[in-house]
């Protein structure tokens, strides 16, 4: 990791690129052209942790709907999350080196397949992590836009009730929150945890903001008559974008952690639905007479969280190469 | 030094104080590797000035940074550099370092940048000091007042205590020269010493490394783009061009008699005061004029103090198919009133009319309406695009803006555009970053011919650019003007660039007009001194005529009563002053001839 760490430093350095003047040795590089994205393309896929933590990623997604499927479409996995049985050989897992038996992850006490209960809870953090990652991206650019390009009372508005969230506690606040539309299903939880987490987005979108539209660009739209929407949607945004997908796949990563804590705390997801957070927290005391029934929704809240946090990571070094950690 | 009836070029026995031979540099990019400098030789003897000229990307920067051992880590260096004596390409990080002041200093180019804002100058003069073991404490405070005085400084005592952005521009290069000056480098390297500022301090930041080399004997290694520089500042001349050294000689033969190709083209781009003659000024058409202002006032709020007053009673105007050249030095508001015409900036009080309409007034819908029939091109080639559109996107966004043809007319307007700017066709699906600076400008030239307007604002359109890429965006600028027959605020700090282009000037000065009137008339036979003291101090290209130019100007300046720009040495520190060959000192020419 920090091999490719030093690697994409080094390619940042402020040199010019072949296009500004200076010949460049090997031909085929020399009149090849690249868009802003096949560049970001070609640093982000040259990064080995990012790559691996986008196939890790896939593979639980496409792992966790395929097994148990999706609503009244059926999965390759033949049990069900909620239906009990008889508890065989004392829930221990089937799963070996090569086969999965019966019950690869174990049972637990009323003889559930625990397997499925925890593709279950992968479902259902998933959703709720994308969910709260796409909207909190949205409201956050959206107030961070206005703030930066209109200044005036509009940002001092803006900005103040962004201080407010800021300084509420976070969890608290989703607690209360998520005990409410908790009830009303995981989109709605999804929601509510978006309207929590949106601040930091939207001073990080703010700042940009501020410095694009000094940039004569900007300006000469403006002296051309284009109105303010436009402006921002077409000059301003689209020149943010990198920021604002690094600090989504971040949103995203926290907010798994973050339901996580809400569900373990009784706060999140209400029975009879299962996320990982509500696993780990019903089956906490069996830790040590059953330690599968916390391990394996454990690893996969930390597989999770890391994959998306090294695609974060990849992400911001494709963006923006310069920012090498030791350049 | 022993010699004192020294009448040749070679002060020094052992010859020169920097030297780099077969020196060769490589940059491992992204994208593979950019020969950046491919194999030069090049040398500096003390008390002799050497230019480095070449255009951007030519590795002239590159080279001089190779000598301080500064280049960044994905560059292989192959050849030899030394300096003092001494060879760089073998020296350890603490030799490096120690090498770095002691033997050789740096200008930069941009003083701001250089100083240090949250540090008084005190410290970071007196760190210099500390650093490098030439004086402590109270001492080091003694021989840092001295060294501001010697460069110009004013009452150092009290100013020595102060932060960088209490001095002005020029004061500030004073700074960094004093620091550069602060451990007796024997050479001296200035990179665009003099880019970023106007061209009276220009002048005067000249003089001073001219003293420089005369009175200290110190060897500099002088990089510029700019010919005037090199024919006020050179005794000899090295012209790069990508990576190469394609000519070398002393400023006269390269200047006079240039033998390669590149530094005939060079220099030929350079514009020349007073070259275009007299011109017919242009019919003036009945009707409204393209731009009329007012007694315009810009004011800044600032919090706390009283706004500041950027333009104050402002009067001009542009006729359909005038081109008129705003100069100024910068703080002048010359680009405050472009950006006011433009209805960027609110005006305080007065009237701005574009097309007979008053904008300071107007509502959203008719400003729309009316901004369809101006257009713009900014200074900096590097912002004025936005990175995300192709250049063709680019070129239509003011037709889609206003809603003017289908997708079909507005992809055959671009190529017509594209064709008008001189770029290729194809060059509609590549993105800014693909683009050299010259063909940016030149993208925003065709965004803002795109809707055929009757009012251009061109606020320091070519000063980002290399001189043979100006001179060919110029040209076809003016060629432009006379197909569309535009009327053209042109904003410039180049007078020379101004003389070439508008058929009427008008100069600024602390936001207030100092003379306007026909271009000829104006550039030609200045009657404010403030027009004169500009003139003069715009170099020329020719060693001989720019000599001349200096000595009237020095005239001048005495008549209107100012002080000598040079090195100040108070007759107590002779010790500062190593021995000099020959009284030569002052306008004198050793190299050469």
């Amino acid at each position: 990791m920090s091999e490719q760490n030093r690697d994409s430093a080094m390619q940042g350095s402020p040199e010019p690129l072949p296009h500004a003047g200076a010949e460049v040795d090997d031909p085929k590089f020399a009149d090849k052209s690249y868009s802003q994205g096949q560049l970001v393309r070609r640093r982000f896929f040259r990064h080995k942790g990012a790559l691996a933590g986008l196939g890790v990623l896939l593979f639980i997604a496409v792992l966790a709907f395929s097994s148990i499927g999706i609503g009244p479409i059926p999965g390759w996995w033949d049990k069900d999350f909620s239906t009990t049985g008889t508890v065989v050989n004392g829930g221990k897992p089937t799963m070996g080196w090569f086969h999965l038996g019966e019950h690869p992850f174990g049972q637990d006490t009323t003889g559930r397949d625990y397997f499925a209960m925890v593709m279950r809870g992968t479902q259902i953090s998933l959703v709720i992590a994308f969910t709260v990652g796409i909207v909190s991206t949205m409201i956050g650019t959206l107030i961070g836009a206005i703030a930066g390009y209109f200044r005036g009372w509009a940002e001092s508005l803006l900005m103040r009730v962004t201080d407010l969230f800021i300084i509420i506690p976070l969890l608290v606040f989703a607690a209360v929150l998520g005990r409410i539309a908790g009830d009303s299903g995981i989109f709605a939880l999804g929601l509510v945890l978006a309207a929590v987490t949106w601040t930091g987005l939207a001073r990080l979108v703010r700042g940009e903001v501020l410095s694009l539209r000094e940039r004569e660009f900007v300006s000469a739209a403006q002296a051309i008559g284009t109105g303010h929407w436009r402006i921002i949607m077409r000059h301003i945004l689209p020149n943010t974008i990198g920021v604002i997908i690094v600090a989504t796949t971040f949103a995203i990563a926290s907010a798994i952690l973050l339901e996580t804590s809400l569900s373990y705390l009784g706060f999140g997801v209400q029975p009879p639905d299962i996320s990982l957070g509500s696993l780990i927290s019903d089956y906490q005391t069996a830790f040590t007479s059953r330690p599968w029934l916390f391990w394996f929704p454990g690893i996969f809240i930390l597989a999770i969280a890391l994959s998306v946090n090294f695609i974060g990571d990849g992400l911001r070094d494709a963006f923006d190469p310069r920012q090498g950690k030791d350049g | 030094m022993t010699t004192t009836d020294n009448t040749t070029d070679q002060p020094l026995e052992g010859g020169a104080v920097l030297s780099f031979s077969d020196l060769d540099v490589k940059f491992n990019t992204e994208f593979g590797r950019v020969h950046a400098v491919k194999g030069i030789s090049l040398e500096v003897k003390p008390g002799e000035v050497l230019a480095l000229v070449g255009e951007s990307g030519s590795g002239k920067s590159v080279t001089s940074t190779s000598a301080l051992g500064l280049l960044p880590r994905n560059a292989t260096v192959n050849g030899k550099i030394n300096v003092a004596g001494k060879s760089v390409d073998t020296m350890s990080d603490r030799a490096l370092r120690k090498m770095r002041g002691d033997d050789v200093a740096m200008v930069f180019q941009e003083p701001m940048t250089a100083l240090n804002p949250v540090l008084t100058v005190r410290t970071q003069m007196v760190e210099a000091l500390e650093l490098h073991g030439k004086a402590y404490g109270t001492d080091a405070d003694a021989k840092a007042i001295e060294l501001l005085r010697m460069v110009g400084i004013p009452d150092p005592e009290r100013r020595l205590f102060q932060y960088p952005h209490e001095f002005s521009g020029g004061q500030r290069q004073r700074i960094v020269i004093a620091m550069a000056l602060s451990c007796d480098p024997t050479v001296i390297i200035a990179d665009e010493p003099t880019t970023a500022l106007d061209v009276t301090v220009q002048a005067e930041i000249l003089d001073l490394l001219r003293s420089l080399k005369d009175e200290l004997n110190t060897g500099i290694l002088l990089i510029t783009h700019s010919m005037g520089v090199v024919a006020d500042m050179a005794d000899r001349v090295a012209v790069m061009y990508k990576g190469d050294l394609v000519e070398q000689g002393s400023v006269h033969e390269v200047l006079m008699q240039p033998k390669h190709d590149y530094t005939k083209r060079l220099l030929d781009a350079v514009p020349r005061l007073g070259s275009r003659g007299e011109t017919p000024p242009v019919a003036q058409t009945e009707g409204a004029k393209a731009l009329e202002v007012n007694d315009l006032v810009v004011e800044f709020h600032r919090a706390g103090k009283t706004p500041f007053r950027a333009v104050d009673g402002v009067s001009l105007s542009v006729s359909r198919g005038e081109i008129v050249g705003l100069v100024g030095e910068s703080g002048s508001g010359k680009s405050t009133i472009a950006r006011t015409a433009l209805g960027l900036i609110p005006a305080a009080s007065g009237e701005v009319a574009i097309l007979g309409e008053d904008i300071t007034q107007m509502k959203r819908k008719p400003l729309k309406a009316l901004r369809k029939r101006v257009g713009v091109v900014f200074q900096d080639p590097a912002s004025s695009l936005n990175p995300r559109l192709p250049v063709g996107d680019c070129i239509a966004e003011p037709m889609e803006v206003h809603k003017i043809g289908d997708k079909k007319s507005r992809r055959d307007k671009v190529a017509e555009l594209l064709d008008a700017v001189e770029l290729p066709r194809s060059m509609a699906n590549r993105y800014p970053h693909e683009l050299s600076g010259g063909q940016r400008q030149r993208v925003s030239i065709a965004r803002a011919l795109s809707l055929d307007p009757e009012l251009l604002v061109a606020d320091e359109p070519t000063s980002a650019l290399d001189v043979s890429v100006q001179a060919s965006v110029l040209k076809m600028f003016t060629a432009l003007q006379e197909e569309y027959n535009f009327g053209c605020l042109f904003v410039s700090h180049d007078l020379a660039v101004v003389d070439l282009l508008a058929d009427r000037v008008v100069v600024l000065k602390d936001g207030k007009v100092v003379e306007q009137g026909d271009r000829s008339q104006v550039l030609a036979n200045p009657q404010e001194e403030y027009t004169k003291r500009l003139l003069m101090a715009a170099p020329v290209p020719d060693p001989d005529e720019q000599r001349k130019r200096r000595e009237d100007r020095h005239r001048f300046l005495e008549e209107v009563g100012e002080s000598e720009h040079g090195l100040h040495i108070s007759p107590e520190a002779p010790s500062r002053k190593r021995s000099v060959p020959g009284p030569d000192s002052g306008a004198g020419m050793p190299g050469g001839v």
